[in-house]
């Protein structure tokens, strides 16, 4: 087992790869994978970056991970697509995007799958994040498509939230509606070539300022449309909080890619000045536990249910008004409480 | 649910290399092998070899479809199965070749450690039953 683990921290790419693997299928023995694992992470940026279809994710990504190279940096991606709530089936596409590092093999790109309604697809980001942290990645990029609360729940595993919004995507609302705007760091008008991206930057900038509770600035000095300004550096100097950046994008043509970059990196700066990252660490791991807990609790309360002759046999008395749910719940998790707390007066 | 219920599924790689661009048959059965339950990984088109055995070792697949139709998969399967072999991917994956491949050729790829091979004619159940006899138990 822990051969796999010393392969890995070797560099092999292969038990990278089958790690992974076992994350993702929750095959027996992989938390104690997992567990060895942590000891060797910590030294990764991680990065979530999320969108509506369409709106150029893997185009960019692809192109940072091309910079982060130049850069002479190894990147890791991990790229979530849907799958079909019926088969489990999905076609996973966004590796075709991934042009610019031909035979890259310190580019490492995993295409995973949300597999259907089970549950646990955040913990096997996080995990998979940490494989590729202990293997040495100097920059981790989670894509997924923004749209709901499951995907908003992985791109918070990152240090750092990027929001990619196509121009033209919809009225002040709409933003509103969509609850991205207090989960970015980071804001990317990509395809800004295209007719209305100045406007979008505009209500974007606009709308963060009114969610900055601060009134409403006349956006004189970083007005929309000033893509060659690195303006949107010396922003957040004012106040001691990250204020969110927006930074226009032509992924297919790589323009805007190093901006991104540069902003991605004074946010991690950020990030350990102020002790954000330590707090976001801290709260992650708890959300971590905490997860976990309620996940073998769970569990071990199933198994006790199939040992009590399974649900069926509770639901016959619920459904005949003997018993209710509540009594039920009562019942199974009892003994389990008198057990802990039993244990706790010793 | 839990996060621990084993979720066991077959990943495949459907691979399009070398100068053919006849995607037809790649993308119909990228919906079959979907809609069968697997994961798949459509690489797109005009891949070099290289970026199929990159493609393969990082999404540690079960089955690698190559579907070729250009007439050179002479050249290029090989180069793909000594690339798995130099990452170690080589024992652990089903790898299947579609298109046109003479038989002669056919049993020459077969020797190289091509499982199957489907020519025209090959039925999308055939295929599927094919993958899920055969593919590999990972340890």
């Amino acid at each position: 087992m822990s051969d796999l683990i010393d392969e890995l921290l070797a560099g092999k790419h292969r038990a990278l790869a089958r790690v992974i693997t076992k994350i993702e299928d929750r095959r027996s023995g992989h938390r104690d994978l997992v567990s060895q694992l942590h000891q060797h992470t910590g030294n990764a940026d991680v990065i979530g970056v999320t969108g509506s279809p369409g709106s150029g994710k893997s185009t960019l990504v692809d192109k940072m991970a091309a910079t982060y190279r130049d850069r002479g940096l190894t990147v890791g991606v991990i790229a979530i697509d849907p799958s079909s709530p019926f088969t489990g089936g999905a076609v996973l596409g966004d590796r075709i995007r991934m042009g610019s590092n031909i035979g890259d093999m310190d580019v490492f790109f995993r295409s995973m799958s949300a597999r259907g309604s089970l549950g646990g697809l955040s913990t096997a980001t996080t995990d998979a994040v940490k494989a590729l942290d202990a293997f040495g990645k100097d920059k981790i990029i989670i894509e997924t498509v923004g749209a709901g609360q499951n995907e908003i729940d992985i791109v918070k595993t990152a240090d750092t939230v990027m929001v990619l919004v196509p121009p033209g995507s919809g009225d002040d609302v709409q933003m509103l509606k969509a609850g991205i705007l207090e989960i970015g760091d980071i804001f990317v008008v990509n395809k800004a070539d295209l007719d209305g991206a100045n406007r979008t930057v505009q209500e974007l900038r606009e709308m963060l300022d009114y969610s900055d509770g601060a009134i409403l600035q006349s956006s004189g000095h970083h007005g929309a449309g000033s893509m060659e300004g690195t303006d949107g550096l010396q922003i957040e100097a004012e106040s001691e909080g990250w204020d969110p950046e927006i930074i226009e994008t032509i992924a297919q043509r790589g323009e805007g890619v190093d901006e991104v970059l540069d902003t991605l990196d004074s946010h991690a700066t950020y990030l350990d000045d102020s002790g954000e990252r330590e707090r976001q660490a801290r709260t992650r791991y708890a959300e971590e536990i905490r997860t976990l807990v309620r996940e073998d609790v769970n569990d071990l309360m199933a198994e006790e249910l199939d040992h009590r002759g399974g649900m069926d046999a509770y639901l016959d008395d619920v459904v005949t008004r003997e018993t209710d749910p509540y009594t039920v719940a009562d019942e199974l998790v009892g003994p389990l409480a008198d057990c802990v707390r039993d244990r706790r007066k010793e | 649910m839990s996060a621990d219920q084993e979720q066991r599924t077959i990943r495949c790689l459907v691979a399009k290399v070398g100068l053919d661009g006849h995607d037809r048959g790649a993308h119909v059965i990228s919906r079959a092998f979907r809609d069968a339950g697997f994961e798949v990984i459509y690489s797109g088109l005009h891949r070099a070899p290289e970026e199929i055995v990159q493609a393969t070792v990082q999404e540690d697949v079960d089955v690698l479809g190559i579907s070729i139709l250009s007439g050179a998969h002479d050249t290029l399967v090989p180069e793909i199965i000594d690339g798995l072999e130099e990452y170690d991917a080589f024992e652990d994956t089903l790898i299947l070749v579609g298109g046109i491949i003479p038989d002669d050729d056919e049993a020459e790829l077969k020797e190289l450690g091509v499982s199957e091979v489907f020519g025209p004619g090959a039925s999308m159940e055939q295929m599927v039953e094919y993958v899920r006899e055969n593919v590999p138990e990972k340890e």
